[in-house]
């Protein structure tokens, strides 16, 4: 079957089957791995994704039933060569350690921030408990959150870098430990 | 990778046209709404459509209605929009109690109260709620309409009394005077089924005496509200002492099973304590609003 829908402002038509569920459509068919896909039983959060600007976990979504909806992926957070305040302050709070959680977590945060732009811990805690941070993280995403919801876009306080300048990496020093890590032998 | 067996899918515009892609594709076409039941099923082969028939273009039925001496719920209205509806949290607090602990806030944007009610899940809060409020369910069909108390509405678990070829389309909820509600749950994380969780509806009398009520159990044996708890409380002021008799006979009278979710010794105790605290909640807000 034929579906239709708008991904990150871009309208997009594929030819796919009825089941394909639309985590597998985002990734497979339209190539956008950021949104990951996880527990396959709506439990982990991974795979959110904004349907018509509300998070929806989309390995429980058919690409079917999105069809004429528009669908906002991590890939469409940054606009104008700027980082979204959330993944600013990802960045700033450390939000993020194995990064598995991440897309899914700044997107719940952003459609919380477009409804109560000033939530409290409670909150936060609240909008983000269907989602599983692995790495236990969840302090500092609290933190992340706050920090875009002290810094929002428009306002100038934020001095985000261009999202190019994060995103390329080439200026990204190897980090000692990782070499530390390859450098070390295993003992049996 | 978890993914369903092949079926033909098709959007419904309306309610009628629902109906007639139900009797066209007969008995291997199921109705899809927010799909958070269906689609798990679905992926584990529990359920193998060969038609998925999506109602979710049917904005027709996403409403909250107050109509006279009823307030009227659709069937395709999602539980985000049920827990944050200021006007059902002021008539009936026990659908927030109840909706802010069910899934999490993510499957809520899309889950519905009809999905859940005719999901028909042994554990779902929503069943609970419809049966201490006294709703009804209407359903539409190629016959019509029929309207159904919630006793004959539930058939079992995964089991309701809606056709193959019909639609539950609303759900009825009386509303009375000097009553409120209360709900509780004990889950073992959010987002987990209930372990077990109470629900109770009182309504009192001019001179504060109870002179109606309804306490039901999820996910702990019991079918529909207890009768022997509403007779307790029937013609008596609120008091401590008859919450705890309300609380033995929920432990009496419920059949909880042995899984991982608890033992049954467990369980019944939680039908004891959670009766009296969701009691006690709901005589406190019953008699707020008679002092409104």
């Amino acid at each position: 079957m034929k579906v239709s829908m708008t991904v990150n402002g871009n309208d997009v038509t594929n030819e796919i089957e009825p089941r394909v569920l639309l985590v597998h459509y985002i990734r497979e068919v339209l190539g956008l791995t950021g949104t990951h896909w996880g527990c396959d039983t709506s439990n982990c959060g991974t795979c959110v994704v904004l349907m018509d600007g509300q998070p929806v976990k989309s390995c429980t979504v058919l690409a079917a039933m999105a069809a004429g909806h528009d669908i906002r992926t991590v890939e469409g957070l940054a606009s104008g060569g700027s980082l979204d305040p959330v993944q600013q302050g990802f960045m700033e709070e450390h939000g993020l350690q194995c990064g598995f959680c991440t897309s899914g977590m700044m997107l719940t945060a952003r459609a919380l921030l477009d409804k109560n732009p000033h939530p409290d811990a409670t909150e936060i805690r609240q909008a983000i408990s269907g989602q599983i941070c692995r790495c236990t993280g969840y302090a500092t995403i609290v933190r992340s959150v706050q920090w875009a919801a002290a810094h929002p876009a428009g306002t100038g306080v934020d001095d985000a870098p261009a999202a190019d300048e994060v995103l390329d990496g080439t200026d990204t020093p190897v980090p000692d430990f990782a070499t530390e890590i390859v450098d070390t032998e295993v003992k049996a | 990778m978890q993914i369903p067996a092949p079926f033909d899918y098709v959007r419904a515009s309306s309610v009628d046209n629902a109906l007639e892609l139900l009797q066209r594709h007969g008995t291997e076409s199921r109705v899809i709404a927010g799909g958070h039941s269906l689609l798990p099923m679905m992926k584990l082969r529990l359920a193998r459509p060969e038609w998925l028939i999506d109602i979710n273009d049917l904005y027709e039925l996403d409403f909250i209605l107050r109509d006279g001496d009823t307030l009227r719920i659709g069937a395709m209205t999602r539980h985000t929009t049920l827990l944050e509806s200021d006007e059902i949290a002021g008539i009936f607090p026990i659908v927030r109690d109840a909706e802010s602990v069910i899934a999490d806030p993510i499957v809520r944007n899309r889950g519905t109260i009809g999905g859940s009610l005719c999901q028909a899940d042994p554990a779902e809060d929503l069943s609970t709620v419809c049966d201490v409020l006294g709703a009804e369910a209407v359903i539409r069909g190629p016959a019509g309409e029929r309207i159904l108390t919630m006793a004959d509405f539930h058939r079992g678990p995964y089991e309701t009394a809606v056709g193959q070829d019909e639609l539950l389309c609303e759900l009825r909820f009386p509303l009375r005077p000097r009553s409120s509600s209360a709900y509780e749950k004990v889950e073992r994380r959010v987002g987990d089924w209930a372990v077990g969780a109470a629900g109770a509806a009182i309504t009192l009398a001019a001179d504060g005496t109870i002179s109606d009520a309804a306490v039901g159990l999820t996910a702990l044996g019991l079918d529909g509200t207890l009768a022997e708890a509403a007779d307790v409380l029937r013609g008596r002021h609120p008091a401590e002492e008859l919450f705890v008799e309300a609380g033995r006979l929920a432990a009496a009278a419920c059949d909880p099973v042995d899984d991982q979710r608890g033992p049954v010794d467990y369980k019944r105790h939680l039908a004891d304590e959670l009766t009296r605290r969701v009691l006690r909640l709901a005589c406190t807000r019953a008699a707020k609003t008679q002092e409104g």
